[in-house]
């Protein structure tokens, strides 16, 4: 066993405090009793990253500059002082990375490829071999049309659609859910990474974290009734996405407010931010409210006034699923 | 016999009512002007065609809202303005004028002003949006200039000149 660094050190100590914290205030209370009230002090984590000038003077993400937002992002979720950190925190050498993109929304709207190359470059200095990096989203033409070069074997980070693989066989089923499942998640890659855009949408109410593993099944069309609930959190409880998801890195440097979610540059905004959570449905809650704000600004009625209020995030959140806290009081956004 | 002349006569009606109804014509291809037929526009890749069941490749969840007012496809075609600014133009062919604008009016008049083109249109610093008898026709501009609005309402009227035609 190694002895531990001095960042795993800190983190030991730090456990070691709340876990005595906690023990004392909960007097005669058993071990997991006292674990249990830890847990319910636990807030989920959502980060916020702005960078006003990350377009310089012009319309072009800075590359330079989205790398340094990632950093700040990721060293404020995971509290660590520098970037390489962070990311050993995440992903172990040997392990395959898979980057599931939105390109759906075209042009002007789609997972921006400098950040999904800052990602990259971390991850290589985390130790992950470039040829075990897979960005990926349902189609190559779509992710070619936004800018993403494609690549499949070789030493290079891979990069192509699952129309290049296609999906399992089998239907993999969870409540009102039944897919079949892109073989890039369920044979290329067993870690993911979610790199959404943060979208209003004309069914859902918004498009965020969750409903961006609708990219990763073969029918996504049949969930969309009722404002996609309760697919969109069915879907997110399939083990193959449940287990492997570890992050998400969610693209709000361009964001929209209506009519999503393909691009209208008039209901867009440059919000030149990141947001980073581990907890899905705590990410997708909070930009839920970025959305609000916006809207509100722009004159809009809020999406319940609109009869599609995002009602699938307390679904994600309900006992059933427990994909995450959908609860103001147990989300700690932090901005940076 | 009298029901064969019943059913003549249903026939009749039928065809009638056929050629009462406004049914766009013309194909999606035609519609989208070629390179340098509008000043400063060239086209820069393949028109795309998704019929109705296959909307939802194309605009994902917004699919259910168009094929509520009678969306039959969407044809889409990419352009570049003066090799500086690049743009999408996308016809619905919807299956009546009030389809078109069904989906006109639902669309807020955000940072939009209204100007003179087809049935009615709305221009902002990125977007054209216009409805002209069953088409629904939107052009969405990827940069933002001082060039930008007048250029697309060129295209827009480049557009709408053959829609007219049909």
């Amino acid at each position: 066993m190694r002895s531990l660094s001095g960042a795993n050190r800190r983190d030991f100590l730090k456990k070691c405090l709340t876990g005595a914290a906690v023990l004392g205030a909960s007097g005669r209370m058993g071990l997991l009793a006292a674990a249990e009230e830890g847990a319910a002090f636990a807030k989920s984590k959502v980060v916020i990253a702005h960078d006003a000038m990350l377009r310089g003077t012009g319309t072009t993400v800075d590359s330079g500059r989205m790398l340094s937002l990632l950093d700040r992002a990721m060293q404020a979720l995971f509290d660590r002082d520098n970037p390489s950190e962070t990311w050993k925190k995440l992903v172990r050498p040997g392990e395959t990375v898979g980057l599931k993109v939105n390109t759906l929304g075209g042009r002007g709207l789609s997972s921006n490829v400098q950040l999904v190359e800052a990602i990259c470059e971390r991850l290589q200095e985390a130790g992950i071999k470039a040829s075990d990096i897979v960005v990926w989203d349902r189609d190559s033409d779509e992710m070619e049309h936004v800018g993403f070069h494609l690549t499949a074997g070789g030493n290079r980070v891979q990069c192509f659609g699952t129309d290049r693989v296609d999906y399992e066989q089998e239907l993999a089923m969870y409540g009102s859910v039944g897919s079949r499942l892109s073989k890039i998640l369920t044979q290329r890659c067993n870690v993911l990474i979610n790199v959404p855009v943060l979208k209003d949408h004309d069914g859902a109410g918004v498009t965020i974290a969750l409903k961006n593993m609708y990219g990763v099944i073969h029918n996504p069309n049949k969930y969309h009734p009722n404002g996609c609930d309760p697919y969109i959190a069915d879907l997110n409880m399939l083990p193959e996405i449940r287990s492997k998801m570890r992050l998400t890195i969610c693209d709000a440097t361009t964001a929209c407010f209506e009519g999503g979610p393909g691009y209208k540059p008039q209901y867009s905004w440059k919000n030149n931010a990141l947001m980073v959570s581990q907890d899905p449905v705590a990410l997708d809650y909070t930009g839920w409210q970025i959305i609000e704000r916006k809207r509100a600004e722009k004159g809009l009625k809020a999406l319940e006034g609109d009869k599609r209020a995002p009602r699938y995030i307390a679904t994600a959140a309900d006992a059933q699923h427990r994909l995450g806290t959908n609860d103001p009081k147990r989300i700690a956004v932090v901005e940076v | 016999m009298k029901a064969r002349r019943v059913l003549l006569v249903m026939l009749g009606v039928a065809l009638l009512l056929d050629a009462g109804c406004k049914r766009p014509s013309g194909n999606g291809r035609s519609f989208f002007p070629a390179s340098n037929q509008v000043a400063g526009w060239a086209m820069t890749g393949d028109i795309r065609i998704f019929e109705a069941a296959d909307l939802w490749k194309y605009i994902d969840g917004d699919a259910e809202r168009y094929l509520k007012a009678g969306a039959q496809s969407v044809s889409t075609a990419d352009y570049k303005f003066q090799n500086k600014i690049d743009a999408t133009a996308d016809i619905y062919t919807m299956g009546n004028a009030e389809g078109a604008d069904t989906i006109f009016r639902s669309e807020p008049a955000v940072d939009v002003k209204p100007i003179q083109l087809g049935d009615a249109a709305r221009l902002s610093s990125q977007s054209l949006v216009f409805r002209k008898g069953s088409f629904l026709v939107r052009i969405v501009a990827f940069e933002e200039s001082t060039e930008t609005e007048q250029a697309l309402l060129q295209l827009g009227r480049g557009i709408e000149s053959r829609l007219a035609r049909g």
